[in-house]
């Protein structure tokens, strides 16, 4: 219930269409106080004395009382509407910003289902109170009291026989809320649940059908949804066994004001326009009680899906731009690891220790290891997608904690391990890191990634819509387009990650021809993850990491000297080498034909 | 109901039609529930009743027990009453509850139809549509089914019979009165279908742009990295805020249009009481009328617009659903993959001999991306598949498995036409890994397990051990119980893909497609892979595209794929005396290589032993 006080905190930006709505519903209630008066007055002078004037005075009073009610129930939906959709609206935002800038370490732990869920289905059980509900509550409260009042003031007996008569509602309704919140809660849970098995079903759909194993996932999401349909059915059952009873208090009001009432008319304390009035005001009595029932539903199921919004939204947000964090000065591409250690938060197990290590500006650095030795983890410390857990980060020796996030990672260009790709043209895909960059400059990027080629032969070019994960593109192309999307950031510091295994070699060689290119001319650092001694051998400096330190690092010449690690890696490669030297001339016949000016143009020229 | 079919003849023809249709079929899905529907209506209609006799014993009650003076007759009357109330009050929760089991019954079935569905359906089905429009689909449109069913049919029920009931009720009491009161319906309808049909349009916008906020946030969640390695959160956020004011735009729009229902009714409702009152008065003057029946008919006329304010609530979420069904039937009507036929047989254990005659195949009309393409592979030989980025080979593999029918030609394993048999039995058969392996939520020991139902534990570890990933695994906090996230982001590219390779191992195939799958892998884990695999392959038959010709060297059998064409075959040795398209990919691949003529010898040595 405190989240549902927070989430109407948000109420308070719309607070003048909020009170506005319920100035039109107080203006409504009052109208309809009105209106049992005019049947009285219809009853007990018009027709009881037989006064034609009375009744129609009483029908134009009626025909008025329509008209401002229809008026203000108009004002009064639309601007609590109005109010309740933007709450939903901030509240979106607000939760969509927080997703934007949750850490990768949030996203380890978390299932992408569920975020969803909270994001659509909880916010909008939030709206559906805030707002809407909320005006209606405040102005069924203050009808509560105005009516008892007014009954007690018309005949104070049949006032107190008739609320006796309803009381029992209050209690049926505590127990209701009581009851019914934390079984909404599980229902929105299980949702959630049952959403995450829908998405993994849609997006490892191969897997499954690889392995034959769509009875099992079929089985896994049938237990779900049986369990979603128990708990709505046990939801049912708490509805089902409250609300009649509310309905049946209320009517019981109704027995007890025309049996109690009817004793009165009997005795000559009432005449039966008061009463017929009376039964007319009872129903006003009921309404807002009726109302308070319904929100009462709500309240808990607003109140559960509150707490899991304000979870999402009060996620640490372990990276973020600290106080006296300044922006990044142009950097000149130096950059420092001093005897960095980190573990995965919520694990006992260092993925890197006493990691030290000094990039110069313009360095190619290669980072090699053994699978799970640490070789991503390294990299992303550097655009800050994790904090060190010890020692530091510093890029021209400012800590990368001490600047701030937008300066940081706008300097620095990534391509990542997987390459996910938007579903959207290729070019708003290439043009991803800046949406403002003109055709030329996509072009010449695409190029750069010798991805041109292939956009070419595209249907619509650039503009090619291309599928959600890239469905429709080979995993190089994907690459190359992931790629040339960073080299379009133009940064100073270029991470490429595992991106250059997933493409044949003629490919490779292309896309190492073009960075080594870019590398050169532009003087960038350039950090690089690979497998292949190929493409490691010509880097100014190769980390060999193993198991989170590193084990050795130097120039390709000085590993094979030095580093044990470091041989038996060239040699589980070289392995099938000795082929290709058993015979020579096949291969010096095609020496000729493709020149790559690789090696040449490599190590020797930058240092 | 009159005016909901009044509504959608507004609406153009076909539309309607089809919409007509949706909810025959909708009403349809209550088929297997047909037992309980009689008891569902009789509570529905007691309920109703129980509402319609109320009103009219407080006229007796008024009419001839207070004003003729007789408290006992009052008596008699009020425990009616009491009576009527409780039964009831007992009535309408008998029908919530049946009516609302029901229709979460009929959503339970609808969801894992569609889930069912889903299995069934071609992946080509999947190539084009994005997940995150699928989900909405799955999730968004059953939702709103689910208002209408679990509240909206049983008012819409519990609405008619109570109208039923209260015309009955008026016309029995005092017809003229009646018939003057209802001379507001004709009225009320025409604004209804006014509403209904501008409300129509606007809940169609306001669907679309939730549509859009699902599949954006959806694909901003899945992501997340991207925008945050680019740089993107802050534009990203902008354009959410983008669909996100659209979709509340939307709303308050479409709210424009709804909240002039209640208050339109609302209207009509006091003007039929103002109506009542007036008429009635002139008719108790003339004797026609009692005091008692002018109050029950006030009480009517407030009560007989209930059902009506309800129904056009209903009415509203009807539109909204029977939308969403029309979506979720799209879904069910998509045709599936061509079943089993059934003179399919199970295949039986097969030896892995894999024949790919003359198979031409297109993923859409007109774009072969395949070109007769024939090839045999014996019974335990590894062949490799290779070529440039997009020559095809990724397809060649997936017809193996009959992930998709070939265009023209066939793909035979062990002599049989896939397609004559069952997929279940060839693909338990066929194990794959790809470049990019997914992890289930759940353990790492589940996700192993999940290459064969029922596997134990100790399998599951010896899987595991075979492809070297017990130790990394042993080295996790939770060890084989350790839980994934969705993706298994916790883990390396490497270490997930090592898991993929534990799984398929576990599957104990007789044919194995490797599609890139040791390209994220380092090249120490490979060739452990390797070795591992050596020893479970031998005797199967394996398929292996891998861009690292190392890793195909050993091939019995090399594909060279080009554009689609198989332009060399042969082995390594072979294929690169000849000196075409796999000697030059060879060479450029190993071109820089350091070699041992340069003197490297302690790697050369180490070499050679592992070669041999």
């Amino acid at each position: 219930m405190k989240a549902l006080g927070r989430a109407l905190a948000y109420l308070w930006h719309y607070r003048r269409n909020a009170l506005a709505a319920l100035l039109a519903l107080m203006l409504v209630s009052a109208a309809n106080l009105l209106a049992p008066q005019m049947v009285r007055l219809a009853i007990d002078e018009g027709i009881g004395q037989g006064r034609w004037e009375a009744v129609l005075v009483a029908v134009a009073g009626l025909v008025a009382v329509a008209a401002v009610r229809g008026a203000f129930t108009f004002a009064q939906g639309y601007l609590a509407e109005r109010a309740s959709q933007g709450v939903a609206y901030d509240l979106r935002d607000a939760l969509f910003a927080q997703v934007e800038r949750l850490s990768f370490s949030y996203y380890d732990r978390v299932q992408t289902g569920q975020l969803v869920t909270r994001i659509t289905n909880d916010v909008e059980q939030v709206r559906a109170f805030v707002g809407a509900g909320v005006v209606q509550l405040a102005a069924a409260i203050i009808m509560l009291f105005g009516t008892t009042v007014v009954l007690l003031v018309l005949n104070w007996r049949l006032a107190l026989v008739a609320l006796a008569a309803i009381l029992p509602i209050g209690f049926l309704l505590a127990r209701f809320v009581q009851r019914v919140g934390p079984l909404f809660g599980q229902v929105q849970q299980v949702l959630g649940r049952l959403n995450t098995v829908l998405q993994e079903d849609l997006s490892g759909g191969r897997v499954i059908r690889a392995f034959a194993r769509e009875a099992y996932e079929i089985e896994r999401y049938d237990r779900v949804n049986r369990e979603l349909l128990d708990k709505n059915v046990q939801a049912m059952r708490a509805i089902a066994n409250n609300f009649p009873f509310v309905f049946l208090f209320a009517n019981l009001g109704t027995f007890a004001v025309v049996w109690y009432g009817g004793l009165e008319v009997l005795g000559g304390q009432l005449s039966i326009g008061e009463l017929i009035a009376f039964q007319t005001y009872l129903a006003f009595l009921l309404f807002p009680i009726l109302t308070i029932g319904f929100l009462a539903a709500g309240i808990s199921r607003a109140g559960a899906s509150a707490a899991r919004i304000f979870e999402v939204l009060d996620a640490p947000l372990e990276i973020r731009d600290r106080p006296e964090a300044h922006p990044l000065p142009p950097i000149i591409g130096r950059v420092e690891y001093r005897a960095v250690d980190f573990r995965y938060p919520g694990t006992d197990r260092d993925v890197l220790s006493g990691v030290s290590v000094t990039v110069e500006p313009g360095q190619l650095v290669a980072i090699l290891g053994t699978t799970g030795a640490g070789k991503s983890t390294l990299v992303n410390l550097l655009p800050r997608f994790y904090d060190v857990t010890s020692g530091s980060v510093a890029i021209d020796g400012h800590d990368v904690r001490h600047v701030t996030l937008a300066s940081l990672r706008g300097q620095i260009g990534i391509v990542l391990q997987q390459a996910l790709l938007f579903s959207g043209s290729v070019r708003d895909n290439l043009a991803y890191g800046r949406p403002e960059a003109s055709l030329e400059e996509v072009t010449a990027a695409a190029r750069a990634a010798h991805a041109d080629e292939f956009i070419q032969a595209l249907p619509q070019r650039f503009e090619t819509v291309i599928g959600e994960r890239g469905v429709g593109l080979s995993g190089g192309q994907r690459q190359r387009i992931a790629i040339a999307r960073a080299l379009l950031v133009d940064p100073r510091l270029l991470i490429l990650d595992d991106s250059t295994s997933a493409v044949d070699a003629e490919t490779e060689a292309q896309i190492r021809q073009a960075l080594d290119g870019l590398m050169r001319d532009k003087r960038r650092t350039a950090l690089v993850i690979a497998q292949r001694i190929s493409t490691v051998r010509d880097a100014d400096l190769i980390l060999v990491l193993d198991d989170g330190r590193i084990a050795a690092q130097g120039t390709h010449e000085e590993l094979l000297r030095e580093s044990p690690l470091y041989n038996e890696i060239v040699g589980s490669q070289l392995a099938e080498e000795g082929d290709v030297t058993a015979q020579p001339p096949s291969l010096k016949g095609r020496e000729g034909l493709a020149p790559l000016p690789l090696r040449d143009g490599g190590v020797g020229s930058k240092l | 109901m009159s005016q909901v079919i009044q509504a959608i003849a507004g609406a153009p023809r076909e539309r309607a039609e089809r919409r007509a249709a949706t909810l025959r079929r909708l009403l349809g899905e209550w088929g297997p529930h047909r037992g309980q529907l009689p008891a569902a209506f009789v509570l529905v209609a007691v309920g109703a009743g129980a509402q319609a006799v109320g009103p009219w014993l407080i006229s007796r009650a008024i009419d001839r027990d207070i004003l003729g003076g007789d408290p006992g007759g009052l008596a008699q009357t009020m425990l009616l009453l009491l009576a009527v109330y409780v039964v009831g009050a007992l009535a309408t929760r008998g029908q919530i509850y049946r009516v609302g089991s029901i229709g979460q019954r009929v959503l339970a079935s609808l969801r894992a139809r569609l889930f069912e569905q889903l299995q069934h359906l071609p992946l080509g089905y999947f190539d084009r549509r994005p997940v995150g429009d699928l989900m909405s689909r799955v999730i968004n449109d059953v939702d709103t089914l689910n208002q209408l069913l679990s509240q909206g049919l049983t008012q819409l029920l519990g609405s008619l019979f109570s109208l039923i009931g209260i015309i009955v009720a008026m016309l029995t009491l005092n017809p003229r009165l009646a018939l003057a009161s209802f001379t507001v319906i004709p009225v009320m309808l025409l604004t209804t279908a006014y509403l209904a049909g501008r409300a129509r349009q606007a809940f169609r916008t306001t669907r679309e742009t939730t549509g859009d906020v699902t599949a954006e946030l959806q694909q901003e969640i899945v992501g997340i990295r991207e925008a945050q390695a680019f740089n993107r959160t802050e534009e990203n956020i902008a354009s959410f805020r983008v669909r996100n004011q659209a979709n509340r735009d939307a709303n308050v729009g479409a709210v424009g249009i709804t909240s002039a229902f209640a208050p339109a009714m609302d209207v009509l409702s006091t003007l039929a009481t103002a109506l009542v009152i007036g008429y009635g008065s002139f008719l108790v003057f003339s004797d026609e009328l009692t005091v008692g029946v002018l109050a029950a008919f006030l009480i009517y006329v407030q009560q007989f617009f209930r059902p009506i304010q309800l129904a056009s609530q209903v009415y509203a979420q009807a539109q909204a659903a029977l939308a969403g069904a029309e979506r979720i039937y799209a879904i069910l009507d998509e045709p599936r993959e061509p079943a089993d036929p059934p003179e399919a047989a199970e295949i039986g254990a097969i030896d892995g001999w894999i024949e790919f005659d003359a198979v031409c195949f297109e993923y859409e009309a007109g774009r072969e991306v395949l070109h007769d393409v024939t090839f045999t592979v014996e019974p335990g030989q590894k062949v490799a598949l290779v070529g440039p980025t997009g020559a095809g080979k990724t397809t060649i593999a997936t017809l193996i498995p009959r992930f998709y029918d070939v265009t023209s030609g066939a793909v035979r394993v062990d002599r049989r036409d896939v397609r004559e048999v069952t997929r279940g039995s060839l693909r338990r058969q066929i194990a794959m890994v790809l470049q990019e392996p997914f992890l289930f939520s759940g353990t790492i020991a589940e996700n192993i397990g999940y290459g064969r139902l029922g596997a134990t534990r100790e399998e599951i570890v010896d899987a595991a051990r075979v492809v070297d990933a017990d130790g990394f695994i042993a080295a996790l906090p939770g060890g084989y119980d350790t839980r994934l996230g969705e993706g298994g982001y916790a883990l390396s590219q490497g270490q997930r893909q090592l898991l993929a390779f534990a799984r398929a191992v576990l599957a104990d195939p007789r044919i194995l497609i490797l599609d890139e799958a040791t390209s994220n892998v380092d090249t120490r884990t490979e060739s452990t892979i390797q070795q591992a695999l050596g020893t479970l392959l031998a005797g199967r038959t394996s398929v292996v595209i891998a861009h690292r010709l190392s890793t195909t060297r050993r091939a019995d059998l090399i594909l060279v794929v080009d554009e689609g064409r198989i332009v060399e075959r042969g082995t390594h040795g072979a294929l690169l005396a000849r000196g075409g398209l796999y000697a030059d990919l060879y060479r450029r691949q190993f071109r820089d290589q350091p070699r041992p003529v340069t003197g490297l010898g302690e790697p050369v040595v180490s070499a050679a032993t592992r070669g041999s």
